[in-house]
């Protein structure tokens, strides 16, 4: 198995989990840390890319390269925005809950 | 380098500096409000808009001049290597919308957000301000934008922008829905960024015009058109992945609410069109645009019903907003053909881009009149509403007249947009669509009926007004639900011109009483509403209509839950995938 191969199989699981983590796990917090997991993987995924030569066939595209770093400053923004919003209704609730207060299920934290 | 397929040689055109003007110049905004602070920002962002309307006027001339699209290369980089900005008559059409609705949005809010005098800065409005150029110059970039990364930072920046505004004001509430509709739009980009790396992966280029010369049906491009529609969809809140839109839109200040429903939700919804008319028109099929047909016939249902059992104005008014998105999606089935082909721009295209700017105004100018009723009364209970049409003429008469224009009567620019998708489903034999629509104007009536009839019930006492709302707001608010229905005046060349000529007949006129017909029944049998129930008495048929709206209401709970919604997301993107394989397509 090529290093390429193994670096896409690892992009894809990284995907994988933290898609799961984003469609299972309640806490916000945990689901901002599934978010940045899925996003790694793509990151990783536009590696691959890069190593291929995309549709070039050059030894290696630095295109992705300008992209995935546009991508992390992106990400790490909505990291950041997602974070300050819930340490604030954290503040203002003392509960860091998705889950609206009516709908009778326990908070979490 | 053999593999190099031709590039398209495509020169930057002489009116193209401004797309670059009207991209620069709301987030010049942005800075110099943050800069200059205290009483500014108002300033500056009235400044700002009158220019950019100024310059959205100029480029919609250059594009009627030039007849081609302006085009703008960055540092003169031809795509693939350098970015190019585009607009066409699509992005032009948008672009004019969102000016229009921003600045009327900016004057209705002009006294909601302004800092006392006396104190140097306050948070709210200083940040208003700022999110509204913010949101403005993202939208701006997402319909000019010519490449499919630079349209994801836009996407990104449109949530960035439009979050904030949610919880403006701070409450616990507020931020709990600002958060929820970060997270669940984060899950879509993510998506719709994983299909754009598929397609450099294949094709070498994220450049829309290259991309349409160089992708193929196959597994690459149904991979990653399933992952991009699939993502944006969660950004517009198609039914069933609305679980954010309800608590968001209604908690949110009126003036963002009006710009979150009027125009934030558009952004996506043209980004889905941009993909699958400009991006892909060969590899997207019949079966799989009939799905999003569906899901949007879901929405009109879901939205409308749930509506009729609201308690709140508001939230009937964003639960309308929901079922409205799900009318923009019946344009993807009817822009095939007979033979399941997808057609270059034709009837149903433009009655869809008609529909979004109908629906952005009159959504706009219902959220306006919505918030200047709360303001009045200090709460916005349906059932607490009498009165409402003598103590606010204007507001009651901008809220019908945006819900007229909303149910698709002449002459609104959503009637139009009616006829032509009507036309399209005779032309392509897609008869069932022709049911939605029409189904779908009678469950607008119903809610339409609901609010109106709970403001123009006369009050047991004089009412007495919390709060003295401005003339000027009210105005601004109907004048936005007038541009809605009155539309039909400023529809492209492109539309029949007997289409505004038939709007004035007879039959028009018993279809709008028979709408509202529609409307009433549909009040009486499935609001949940408390007033109601005490004044009418039992009976099996009420009982039936009662079990019937109480289990919609039950099911889009469930369907609001964060697990089922995004379970739902990543069956759709498998949904799509399957469907846009060759052998799915019927």
């Amino acid at each position: 198995m090529s290093t390429l191969n193994l670096y896409g199989l690892c992009g894809a699981a990284l995907v994988g989990l933290g898609l799961y983590g984003l469609l299972a796990v309640p806490h916000p917090l945990r689901k901002i840390l599934a978010f940045n997991l899925v996003g790694s993987g793509v990151f990783l995924l536009f590696g691959v890319v890069a190593g291929r030569g995309a549709g070039y066939g050059l030894v290696g595209d630095p295109v992705p390269q300008a992209l995935v770093i546009t991508g992390i400053v992106v990400a790490f923004s909505a990291t950041a925005l997602a974070v300050a919003l819930l340490l604030r209704l954290h503040e203002e609730t003392g509960s860091a809950s998705l889950s609206p207060p009516e709908s009778g299920e326990p908070p979490t934290v | 380098m053999s593999t190099v397929p031709d590039a398209v040689v495509e020169l930057a055109t002489s009116s193209g500096f401004l797309l670059v003007l009207i991209l620069v110049l709301p987030f010049a905004a942005v800075l110099l409000a943050l800069v200059l602070g205290g009483r500014n920002p108002r300033r500056v962002a009235f400044l700002t808009l009158v220019t950019g309307l100024g310059l959205a006027i100029a480029i919609a001339l250059a594009l009627a001049r030039g007849g081609q699209p302006l085009i703008y290369l960055l540092g003169n980089w031809a795509p693939p290597l350098g970015v190019a900005l585009r607009a066409d008559g699509l992005s032009v059409t948008m672009l004019l919308t969102t000016v229009g609705v921003i600045l009327g949005v900016a004057i209705y809010a002009r006294n909601n957000f302004t800092t006392p005098p006396g104190s140097g800065e306050e948070r709210a409005p200083l940040m208003f301000w700022i999110l509204l150029m913010a949101v403005w110059g993202s939208l701006n970039l997402i319909f000019l934008a010519g490449d499919l990364f630079t349209l994801y930072v836009a996407l990104e920046l449109v949530t960035f922008a439009g979050v904030p505004l949610v919880c403006l004001d701070g409450r616990p509430a507020t931020l709990q829905a600002a958060l929820r509709y970060l997270l669940f739009a984060l899950v879509g980009s993510v998506l719709y960024m994983l299909g754009a790396v598929l397609l450099y992966g294949a094709y070498g280029t994220l450049d829309i015009a290259l991309l349409a010369q160089r992708v193929r049906p196959e597994a690459a491009a149904y991979a990653a058109a399933a992952l991009m529609t699939g993502g944006l969809l969660a950004k517009t809140a198609l039914f069933p992945l609305h679980l954010w839109l309800p608590p968001a839109h209604a908690g949110a200040p009126a003036a963002a609410s009006a710009v979150l429903s009027a125009l934030v939700v558009k952004g996506s919804w043209f980004l889905v069109a941009r993909l699958w008319f400009d991006v892909m028109p060969g590899v997207v099929t019949l079966s799989a645009a009939q799905v999003l047909g569906v899901l949007g016939a879901g929405a009109i249902v879901f939205g409308s019903v749930v509506a009729l059992r609201q308690e709140r104005l508001k939230l009937l008014v964003a639960y309308s907003t929901m079922a409205q998105i799900g009318y923009l999606f019946l344009m993807f089935p009817l822009a095939f053909d007979v033979a399941g082909q997808l057609a270059a721009p034709g009837p149903a295209l433009t009655g869809g881009l008609l529909q979004v700017v109908s629906h952005a105004t009159a959504k706009a100018g219902m959220f306006m009149a919505a918030g200047l009723i709360y303001a009045a009364l200090g709460h916005d209970r349906i059932t607490g509403l009498a009165g409402v049409a003598r103590a606010l003429p204007v507001s009651t008469l901008a809220f019908a007249v945006a819900g007229l224009a909303l149910m698709g009567v002449v002459p609104s620019g959503a009637y139009v947009a009616k006829k032509l998708m009507l036309d399209a489903a005779d032309a392509s034999g897609q008869w069932w669509w022709t049911a939605v629509l029409q189904g779908g104007a009678v469950f607008t009536a119903g809610y339409v009926v609901l609010g109106l009839f709970a403001m123009l019930r006369r009050a047991p006492a004089p009412l007495r007004l919390a709060e003295r709302v401005s003339p000027l707001a009210e105005w601004v608010s109907l004048a936005l639900s007038l541009a809605s229905l009155l539309l039909v005046f400023a529809v492209p060349a492109s539309v029949p011109a007997d289409v505004p000529a038939s709007a004035l007949t007879p039959k028009n006129f018993i279809m709008l009483v028979a709408l509202a017909l529609g409307g009433v029944l549909l009040v009486f049998g499935l609001s949940g509403q408390s007033w109601r129930a005490a004044e009418a008495g039992g009976g099996a048929r009420r009982r039936i209509g009662e079990m019937l709206g109480a289990g919609i209401e039950r099911a889009d709970g469930i369907i609001r839950r964060w697990p089922s919604a995004t379970a739902g997301l990543l069956l759709l993107v498998m949904l799509f995938g399957v469907l846009l394989l060759p052998g799915a397509s019927g």
